[in-house]
């Protein structure tokens, strides 16, 4: 009889269910399965109803965000055994609204993610003709760490913030930001901080770190945040000695 | 029998809980840190106390030094202390991810920020000890 | 363009103050908190330490010390407020309580430093 170990999964149906509940399975102990293939195992032979998003089973789209035993990961990169002997408590990413089962609303993220104009703004866009915008490796590298993000939102389930006040632009979206802050061929460093200095965009961080903690692409959203406090500020105090500068 | 909805629900929102800060040792970690702020003001409270102290001439000094020395302040200033110590090593340690300093084209590695004020601070308690001691 | 939030500067003085406190408060309170009160050695005198507080560079020295830690405790303790009582619905309050009472006490620092004989 093969190794078996017991998952315990949130089961939410809105048209049925007023809060979610646990359910538990048992799973194959398979040593090289995930979570992931835990779930899908549940979906495929046991209950069909179970939902949960996936896609790439491999760590790069991020779809796959979790609280796996209260801790946020993505289920395509973390082991069953890891758990052994069990139970594993799988839940929906923390401080989001549960639209189904394991499944989270995250049009606020979208919304937030667009307000800060993740990409690169021109005053004058070059034309086709004059060929592309060059970009030395050193100059690659002030941003690069942060366009590593894949959107799992991991860094939104562990921050208590985001969880704690509803208008917080949150980590993933302040650290896109700033990697186009940081990306040569930008020039709207002056637009997006206008809508980042609101006093909710970045100033209701206070360096919790957990974030970058949960990160499973090593972003270091918290590091971006403070990197971008100081920058604000630096321009805040130009603007005040200098008023006429005029936007940078 | 389940009713359509045209819109999907709003979804499901877990209440925060007041006690969340204990749900990780890092978040209790991170309160601990934020509440160090309390006893950094206690200690400027203290200070004020003895400059006024100061101001009310040797007598008045005096009794400041036996109110130091009453039980309840000394162990006050026994946890302030660690908290003051908790927040200085925490805000070294911490105050190199607000600074990407480039040299060369690569990121200067975080510890040789934070070794700097670290060398500050001990020099700093040097001369306001050699400045306090002498007499 | 949008009002900008004049966060920044509450930032700022938060930053300084809490360099300002991780420096120069563990030295002040092991000497005067603890090493003094308990014996471990001798306090300076009366005299010696007044001759230290009323020159110019002491004064601007104890007025440093004394305020600009306390809008770090301003900033720090609005947000743990916020954060860890949820109450940042009273947020009016909150910031009275906070930047006032850091105002009030930078007041007090001032008076008193400025009467230092």
């Amino acid at each position: 009889m093969a190794e078996q170990i017991a998952l315990e999964v949130t089961r939410f149906s809105p048209e049925r269910d007023k809060v979610p509940s646990i359910q538990a399975f048992d799973v194959p102990l398979r040593k090289e399965w995930v979570v992931l293939d835990a779930l899908n195992y549940v979906k495929d032979r046991i209950d069909g109803s179970l939902s949960f998003r996936w896609s790439c089973r491999m760590g790069v789209c991020g779809s796959c965000g979790m609280m796996v035993n209260g801790e946020p990961k993505l289920t395509c990169a973390t082991f069953l055994t890891d758990y052994a002997p069990g139970p594993v408590r799988v839940e929906p990413l923390k401080n989001f609204p549960v639209m189904r089962d394991l499944i989270v609303e995250i049009t606020d993220f979208l919304e937030k993610l667009s307000k800060v104009k993740p990409w690169i703004i021109r005053a004058k866009e070059k034309p086709l003709s004059e060929g592309e915008y060059l970009q030395t490796p050193d100059e690659l590298d002030t941003y690069r760490q942060f366009s590593m993000c894949i959107n799992c939102l991991l860094c939104y389930a562990a921050c208590p913030v985001y969880g704690l006040d509803p208008l917080f632009a949150g980590p993933a979206a302040l650290a896109l930001a700033q990697r186009y802050n940081m990306d040569s061929r930008d020039e709207g460093k002056s637009e997006r901080l206008d809508i980042l200095s609101q006093h909710d965009g970045i100033w209701g961080c206070t360096f919790v770190g957990e974030c970058t903690e949960v990160c499973p692409k090593h972003v270091d959203p918290a590091g971006a945040i403070q990197q971008y406090k100081l920058t604000a500020t630096q321009e805040w105090i130009r603007s005040l000695l200098m008023p006429w500068g005029g936007k940078r | 029998m389940t009713t359509y909805t045209e819109y999907p629900p709003k979804g499901y929102r877990v209440r925060i809980s007041t006690y969340w800060w204990l749900g990780r040792w890092a978040y209790l970690k991170f309160i601990l840190r934020e509440l160090s702020s309390v006893l950094v003001a206690w200690f400027v409270i203290e200070t004020l106390l003895q400059v006024n102290a100061l101001i009310g001439g040797p007598g008045a000094y005096q009794d400041f030094q036996g109110f130091l020395r009453n039980p309840v302040v000394i162990a006050l200033n026994i946890i302030s202390f660690f908290f003051i110590l908790f927040h200085a090593i925490t805000w070294f340690n911490l105050a190199p991810k607000a600074m990407a300093i480039r040299l060369g084209g690569k990121r200067v590695p975080a510890i040789l920020i934070a070794l700097p004020n670290y060398a500050a601070w001990l020099v700093a308690s040097v001369i306001v000890a050699w400045l306090v001691l002498r007499g | 363009m949008t009002k900008r939030s004049n966060e920044p500067l509450l930032w700022l003085l938060f930053s300084v103050g809490g360099v300002v406190a991780a420096l120069l408060i563990p030295v002040h309170l092991f000497l005067f908190g603890l090493a003094f009160p308990l014996g471990w050695l001798n306090a300076p005198s009366y005299d010696a330490l007044l001759a230290l507080a009323r020159g110019p560079a002491g004064r601007v020295y104890l007025l440093v010390f004394c305020i600009l830690p306390l809008f770090h405790w301003a900033h720090r303790f609005r947000y743990t407020l916020y954060d860890g009582l949820q109450i940042k619905h009273l947020n009016e309050l909150v910031n009275t309580f906070c930047y006032g009472g850091a105002i009030v006490g930078a007041i007090v620092a001032t008076y008193l430093v400025v009467h230092i004989p």
